[in-house]
């Protein structure tokens, strides 16, 4: 390759043409730019150019007490930004030893699910619409929206969530939320059934979608893939599952893995586990109700922020506050690494902590990172639509890849 | 799952390294130990290779900056067992002015893109590595950002003087 020249467009010896695909392309619906080296409809080579919105979230965390990161948490997979910010809490609380209550644990469940399920919504919609299938996505992003008004009803925000806080929740969900939740579990499965119908033996997505961008076990596991991409590829690596956080041991789910890792298989398998968090949730509901009732926090004042009323009127609650937001709270002094199964993968936190105000070093495990590159180099050779819903099937999210 | 703990780990790594590797701690349960830039490609091959051990998972790699320590600069990797389901981590450190490590491309194609962004915001080199350009940051910036020795701001702003802000 060294001994090559390098050939300007205009060179008549130049027998390929370069093509930039993104950064800002209606088809691969995130800022990503893929310098393409193109034969005709075929992609020769490609380099990822990456780093458009990164904002320096790492940094920003070294300055930061505990608390104010969770919405730094929420801009990097802000298609499931709950999952985000609950994992950032359940690592402080690793490193702080707060054991939450069962009832805490269940609710996390809930939303985590149902972020899991907003993710995979816009992942296979999207897919649709790249392959040729507009009326799916618009009939999903209805239920996404219900799941959005979920969301509101629990914290007050939508997409940029912030849900939570160290130890459980700021309030408790109310019966509207309950009520809406209950409502999704019935009407959402149809809606996932009739997708399913208009898509899983459809011969014309089968066509599309079947055989492309196929990866083995070996190379999945070769280049860090984690999540749904890769249990497409029949690696059966659940963090859920190897290493429960949130109570997920009690509940009674299954891993839904593909055989080939083509593009199909994602799709199955991010359907699948659709219906796998709605019997979760499901499962979570009917544990909630032999719970005692009104826990939402772990008893922590350390860490907890009182509520407002009591910061006014209680010598105790004023203390606390005080201390929590000028963080001055003695935090132990180590290191602690915890992952979450989020929307697309292993989402991991590694914090090191030196007693301070703030993290002396946060560094997130972003999967869609990970899992990206590999994305130039198995574009070779692929028709240049065949990459377009490669990358649509990955579900990078420009957020996470960037940080 | 679960068929390995860490204390079997740890004496098939001293059997094998004995002094190389430092003594091991178990902060909250995830086995961490210290080795040099001289060993550590030895480690991370004996790790993925050995039978029993199956560390085939590298989970992360990153960096950290102790300004103080003779060794300021840290390389931190994080492996999993898959099929023992057990982690591990390991932290190298090396010296701040000649950061020189070898890649752990050689036995992970998915250690590319994590040491690109490790020399990105360390500066730290990865000897071997088959493209070892910034990743997130532009091209022409001259500093690593992630040292603690730069600001999260630039100092040179004028818009953001104390006086501004009655301070």
């Amino acid at each position: 390759m060294i001994n090559q020249p390098i050939l300007t467009d205009s060179d008549p010896q130049k027998e390929t043409i370069t093509l930039n695909l993104g950064p800002t392309h209606p088809a691969t619906h995130g800022v990503f730019q893929n310098v393409l080296e193109m034969d005709g409809e075929r992609i020769v080579s490609g380099v990822s150019t990456i780093g458009y919105i990164h904002r320096a979230f790492e940094k920003i965390a070294e300055h930061r007490p505990f608390y104010q990161i969770t919405p730094l948490t929420d801009r990097m997979n802000y298609c499931s930004s709950p999952i985000n910010n609950m994992g950032w809490h359940m690592t402080v609380e690793k490193l702080l030893n707060i054991e939450t209550p069962k009832r805490v644990d269940y609710l996390r469940v809930i939303v985590m699910e149902l972020a899991r399920i907003s993710d995979h919504l816009i992942c296979n919609g999207i897919l649709g619409v790249d392959t040729g299938a507009f009326s799916g996505f618009l009939y999903l992003m209805e239920e996404r929206e219900h799941i959005y008004e979920i969301y509101e009803e629990i914290c007050g925000a939508r997409l940029t969530t912030n849900i939570g806080r160290i130890g459980g929740f700021e309030r408790d969900f109310n019966d509207i939320a309950f009520a809406k939740i209950r409502k999704f579990l019935e009407k959402f499965p149809p809606i996932l059934k009739e997708f399913e119908t208009l898509f899983n033996r459809n011969r014309i997505f089968i066509e599309r979608t079947s055989g492309v961008a196929a990866v083995d076990p070996e190379v999945a596991l070769n280049y860090s893939w984690s999540g749904p991409i890769l249990r497409a590829t029949g690696v059966d690596y659940d963090v859920r599952v190897n290493e429960p956080y949130s109570s997920y041991q009690d509940f009674d789910f299954d891993i839904p893995v593909g055989t080939t890792g083509d593009v199909y298989d994602r799709f199955i398998v991010r359907n699948e586990e659709m219906w796998q968090s709605l019997r979760i949730i499901q499962q979570a509901l009917d544990k909630l109700e032999k719970e005692p009732k009104g826990i939402f926090h772990a008893d922590v004042p350390e860490f907890y922020l009182p509520p407002k009323e009591e910061v006014y009127n209680n010598m105790e609650a004023l203390i606390y506050h005080f201390k929590i937001v000028m963080g001055e709270i003695e935090t132990p002094k180590t290191e602690v690494y915890h992952a979450v199964e989020g929307g697309n993968g292993e989402l991991g936190f590694y914090l090191v902590n030196d007693g301070g105000r703030s993290p002396y070093r946060l560094h997130f495990r972003r999967p869609s990172f990970i899992n990206y590159q590999m994305y130039a180099p198995m574009s070779a050779g692929m028709l240049l639509s065949d990459a377009i819903i490669n990358m649509s099937s990955l579900n990078v999210i420009a957020g996470e890849l960037d940080a | 799952m679960g068929k390995l703990n860490n204390q079997q780990v740890v004496q098939s790594l001293t059997s094998r390294f004995g002094e190389r590797i430092s003594v091991p701690s178990e902060p909250f349960g995830l086995l961490t130990f210290e080795t040099t830039a001289e060993n550590i490609h030895e480690v991370l091959r004996f790790l993925k290779e050995d039978g029993d051990l199956r560390f085939n998972y590298l989970t992360d790699i990153t960096g950290i900056h102790f300004p103080d320590q003779a060794l300021s600069i840290g390389v931190v990797y994080h492996l999993h067992s898959l099929q023992n389901n057990v982690r591990v981590r390991i932290k190298v450190f090396i010296d701040g002015d000649n950061p020189v490590i070898p890649t752990a491309t050689t036995l992970w194609e998915g250690a590319n893109w994590m040491e690109r962004e490790t020399y990105d915001f360390f500066g730290i080199i990865f000897e071997g590595h088959p493209n070892l350009v910034r990743i997130l940051n532009v091209d022409e910036m001259t500093v690593f950002p992630m040292r603690r020795e730069y600001p999260l701001e630039d100092p040179n702003r004028v818009d953001k003087k104390d006086y501004f802000f009655g301070r």
